[in-house]
Parts: C-alpha cells; structure tokens; sequence
C-alpha cells in the first residue's frame, strides 16, 4: 500500500517552567488515517496536539503538515487544519447560524456552507438559538462544525467527547465516522475514554509524562501489552499474594497495598485455581474476585499502574 | 467590503442590541445623567453669586468680600467679589465659574459679560443698581459685551458627558470584549482560521466609531431639544476630535486587554485605568478646583485632553487650529498604546 504522509513530527519537545510536557516525540501519520491520542490528564496530549495546531511552537524537533511547516505556511496551513479545542465557548447571543457565518467568513466561504454544515453535524433544528442555549454536546457538534468549514484535509480534535453523556458523545462518533467514509480526512484525536479510541481510530497512541508508552492498533497493542485475562481481587486480611510465586502471572498490581490487587495473567482457568490455593494455606478469605479481558484502561494501568482517567 | 470585517463588525452590533443592559448603560445612562444633572444645576438657589474685579491696585470696599445686595426686594442677592487678572476673569466666564466681571479703569466702571446670558444680565442689574454713582464718588459705568455664549451647567456638563461615553465604549466595549473572548478560548480558535489579526481589531475599532457615534448623536440631540444646547464650533471639527477620542481609548483598551484572562485581573485594570480619569478629568466638575500642582498633569490624561477639545468646539466655537494640538496628542495616544498592545498580546 503506497501510503501518503501528513503529519510528521520529527524529535519535538516542549517544557512548561520545570515541567517536560512533550518529551522528544516522533510521529508520522498518514493521509486518511484516524490516529487517537489516549493519556490521563497531564499526559501531553494537549500540547502535542496545540504544537500540530501550531498554537504552541515546540522547544526543539520539527513539525511538517503537508510538507509544510508553520513558520512559512501559516496561511495554507490554517485553510487545511480543522480543530476542536478543549471546551470552547461561544458569544453568548449569537446564534448557531451566526457563529458559523462568522467562522466562514475567515475562510472567504458563502453563506450556503453554514447550511450543510448545520445539516452534518445535525443541528439544523437549533440554528436560530442562542449558542448559550444549547446542551453541551450541541455545543460540541457546533465546535465541530466549525472545524470541518473548510473542508479540512487534516483534523485535530482535542477531547470532543469529554463531559458529555453517552448518547452526546455516540452522536458526535456517528459524525466522525461519517466524514472518514465520505472525505478521506485525516484525524488525530485526544481522548481518555479508551472507549472512544477503539471505535474511531485504527491507530493508538497511548502517551503518559509526554513520550509514547505504546502505540499500534488495538489488535497490536493487545497482543503486545495486553493479550490476556485480568484478575482483580480483594483479600479479608493483609496477604502478600506476590510471594506465593504463581506461575503464568505476568504481572501483579496492587490497588489496596495487600488487600486489593490486580493480576495480569495469560489464561485464567489456569492461574485462579493456584489463586485460590495460596489463599487458603494462607489462611485468607477473599472478599471480591472478577476477571475479564483487558481493555485499553487495564493495559495503562497495567503499565502504568494508573487510570487513564486519573488526573 | 472584507467579508470577514463585515461579519465581525454584525456580530459586535448583535452583541450590543440584544443585550439589554447593555444599552442601558451606553445609551439611556449618560441621557439620565445628563438630565438629572441639568436640572438639578440649573433650579440650584442662586444665593452666593461670584464676581471677579480687575483691573484695580486698590479695590473700593463695596466691591469687596461678601455683600448683600437688593435687600429691599424680599429676595437678597449674596455677592462674593474677588480680584483677579483679565485672563483669569475670562477663563472663569469661559469656564461657568463666573458670569461677569467687573474691570475698574480710573473712575470708571465696566461691566464684561454676555448680553444673552440671563443670569448674568440679572447680576449685571443687581450691580448696577447697588454701584451706579456710588463707588468713588461721581464714576461712570458701561457695558461691555462678551462674545462667549457659555455656561450654563449643562453646557459644561454635555461635552464631559460625550467624552466620558466614548472612553467606556471603548475600554469596555473593546477591552471587556477582548478579555472575554480570550477567557472562552475563542480568541485562540479565531486566529487559529485564517482571520487577519489586524481585520479582527479593526472591526472592534469601527464597531465603536459607528456605536459611539449614535450613542453621542442621541444624547445631543436629547440635550438639543430638552435644554437648548448646541455646538457653536466646527461640526467637521467636532467629528475629528470625536474620531481622535475613539482611536485613543480603543488604543488603550486594546493595551488593558492584551494579556489577562481572568475577570478579577481585568475589572481592577479596567477601575485603576477609568476611575481617576473620571473623577479628575473635569466631567462633572471644574477640574481647576483641584491643587495647583496637579493641574498640569490632569491636563494630560486623555479624557481631559477629549473633554477640554470637545467643550472648546461645543462651547468656544473652537475650530481645527485650535483643536489640532489635542487631536494629534489624543491619536499619538492611540497609536502607541495599540502598537505596545499588540505587541504584547496573547492570542492564545
């Protein structure tokens, strides 16, 4: 497959004060790709993703769009990105139509455009009201809106899901899915609902102190990091299960140091039974016991020892 | 027209008419104002009338200190008299301290004032009944009549009020404006479009030519029909100083709002910039009452120097060479601010 590069990030670095919040990172995306950006807050997504924005100039490394980069494009730069950012409000009492009307107008486009994108992002129905009128996830697919105006090649979107409730945040998925089958755009994506990066993106990077601790497809990433079972259990006294020397267990993770701990395993079946065993010649009681197949979270904490959605 | 500086400049005028306090406060506030205050200023008892005496080393005691004049009419007239220069005698009558003045020129007594202004005419008749051939013995008097037209304290009040409209509809219009649209993060999502920085300001600017226009318009014609004021001077004049005024405070509103995103940093910035000017730059009040000292430098702030060019073409009959010093001060005010303010401002 002869695949066209978009975005290329070569070696890029950002410090805030003290703090390194993009650490030498390089990444290539491709045209068409959609690419989901997974971290807790703090991670660095937010100033990676402004750097590709080219709101924040990196410290050190380069960023090419297109093969151009925003020192001597910025014009042709900003007439090919579309963005979201992190919560955006708008002019209070100004309508839907209004808001998008202006926004068209930095892009020399006619009022006609404002009227399909009403209709994309569905919120035809609302474009007489006053953007202090609307529900969160409206304001979202108005922000949106905003970010495809131009018909972007390249889209950036920095957490569109976050604070909304699931039916907001499954019509806003519904729309992206719509333009990737229809427009070939490319997109890269902030999120921390692991969720929202399996069903739109087929690239994942999961990013923690501002390096990439893992990327891939969900498939990769599983058979890489996660492939396997997940057992989490609660113990009624302190029970150091760690030096029990379980075989098959790839990792072990306290929640509750000695009482609640998660354990990485390759099959179940076959470490639960010594699980139990050990408890019982230790003379522990269990109080909670589940298991499952790792998801996106399991396998950050599992590398991090952290929630994804820890601040 | 640039179709984004039309868009920018509908949206500003959206946010102005469907607000309405805001127009509250633009528009019916000063007009309120500027009733309240003529009235009150102009039923004000008349009691103590000031008199300036020039032109003698040594003054005749009946006009000197305070008199009691016309006290056989049932309603005594109280006159303070007090020796100064001519220059200074005609910059009080300019100013509304005094209405007349009095000049003793060897034996004789004349008396400088405006012929059309009633108060002054009555104190003239007060006078003349109390000093003709009383002074010095056998003194003639005469009149003098000025060409200053002035001062009825709605006529000091209506300039100061246009001065003070402009400078709010500016740093408020324009600064508020700015730091709230930074604080919602749209100031970032705008430049992150191809919007020109420099489209985007000037549509606050013109926004505020074209609303502070109407909103002085409105509150001269108000004070035009209910008290008779007018604008004795250049109307093209006029229209300059008015423009300087706007481009001065838009200049120093965009250097309020150049940085901050906070509402407490801004509202302290927005105080610590307007609240002196208010209370010093003579809006309400002669500012000559405060310390000798500190004339000179109320004389320079900018809404001394709008106020005093608006009142010297409202009521001076001031025309361009006259007004050319504060409007190159006001627009070099104008164009440095926004230079320093764009230079350090935070789009993001």
């Amino acid at each position: 497959m002869n695949k066209t590069p978009v975005i290329e990030i070569k070696d890029v670095s950002k410090s805030f004060k003290e703090i390194k919040a993009v650490n030498n990172l390089s990444l290539t995306i491709y045209e068409g790709e959609y690419v989901a950006l997974l971290g807790p807050n703090g991670a660095g997504k937010t100033t990676l993703i402004e750097m590709i924005e080219g709101i924040q100039k990196p410290d050190a490394g380069t960023i090419r769009i297109s093969g151009m980069n925003w020192k001597d494009h910025e014009q042709k730069l900003h007439h090919k990105i579309g963005l979201s950012l992190q919560e955006t409000k708008f002019i209070d009492k100004i309508t839907t139509k209004e808001t998008l009307d202006l926004f068209g107008s930095f892009y020399g486009l006619n009022p006609g455009r404002t009227d399909e994108i009403l209709e994309l992002v569905n919120l035809t129905e609302k474009r007489k009201a006053y953007t202090n009128q609307l529900s969160g996830g409206q304001r979202q697919r108005l922000a949106i809106g905003i970010a495809l105006l131009n018909n972007p090649k390249v889209l950036l979107l920095d957490e569109p899901t976050t604070g909304l409730d699931p039916g907001a945040r499954r019509e806003i998925w519904k729309i992206l899915g719509r333009l990737r089958q229809d427009f070939n755009t490319t997109m890269i994506l902030t999120t921390h609902y692991m969720e929202e990066a399996e069903v739109l993106c087929e690239r994942i990077l999961i990013m923690d102190k501002g390096q990439f601790i893992a990327a891939g497809t969900l498939q990769e990433l599983n058979a890489r990091h996660g492939e396997g079972d997940l057992i989490e259990i609660t113990f009624g006294s302190n029970f150091d299960i760690g030096a029990s020397n379980l075989s098959g267990v790839k990792r072990l993770n306290w929640i509750d140091p000695q009482t609640k701990a998660q354990i990485f395993v390759d099959n179940i079946s076959e470490v639960l039974p010594s699980i139990i065993e050990s408890t019982r010649s230790g003379n522990v009681r269990i109080t909670a016991l589940t298991s499952r197949k790792m998801t996106l979270d399991d396998l950050f904490i599992s590398m991090t020892g952290r929630h994804l959605t820890d601040s | 027209m640039n179709k984004s500086l039309y868009q920018l400049i509908l949206i500003n005028f959206r946010v102005f008419f469907r607000e309405p306090a805001i127009i509250f406060w633009a528009v019916l506030f000063p007009i309120i104002m500027a009733w309240v205050l003529g009235i009150a200023f102009s039923n004000k008892g008349e009691s103590v009338r000031t008199v300036y005496v020039t032109g003698a080393q040594k003054i005749p005691d009946k006009i000197s200190g305070e008199k009691v004049f016309a006290n056989e009419t049932g309603n005594p007239s109280r006159i303070k008299f007090q020796k100064t220069s001519e220059v200074e005698a005609i910059k009080a009558i300019k100013q509304g301290v005094i209405v007349i003045y009095l000049e003793m020129s060897g034996d004789s007594l004349i008396y400088h004032f405006d012929p059309v202004n009633s108060d002054a005419q009555l104190t003239h008749l007060i006078l003349e009944r109390e000093l003709n051939g009383k002074l010095n013995g056998e003194n003639k008097t005469s009149v003098q009549g000025l060409q200053t037209k002035v001062t009825r304290y709605i006529e000091f009040l209506i300039p100061g009020l246009i001065a003070l409209g402009i400078m709010n509809s500016c740093i408020w219009g324009i600064g508020w404006t700015l730091i709230e649209t930074r604080m919602k993060k749209l100031l970032r999502r705008m430049v992150a479009t191809p919007m020109k920085k420099s489209i985007f300001l000037s549509s606050h600017i013109l926004t505020r030519i074209i609303l502070g226009g109407f909103e002085t318009l409105l509150l001269l014609i108000f004070t035009h029909f209910y008290f008779g004021t007018e604008i004795s001077g250049n109307i093209l004049a006029f229209i300059g100083v008015f423009l300087a005024g706007i481009f001065a405070f838009s200049g120093i509103a965009i250097l309020i709002a150049s940085r901050t995103s906070k509402t407490e940093v801004a509202n302290g910035l927005v105080n610590l910039v307007t609240l002196p000017m208010m209370i010093l730059s003579g809006i309400f009040f002669n500012y000559h009452n405060f310390p000798d000292w500190a004339i000179p430098v109320i004389q320079v702030l900018p809404l001394t120097v709008l106020a005093d060019s608006i009142r010297a073409v409202s009521i001076e009959a001031a025309g361009f060479t006259e007004i050319l010093k504060p409007v190159a001060i006001l627009s070099i005010t104008g164009v440095v601010t926004f230079i320093g303010g764009l230079k350090v401002f935070k789009w993001y």
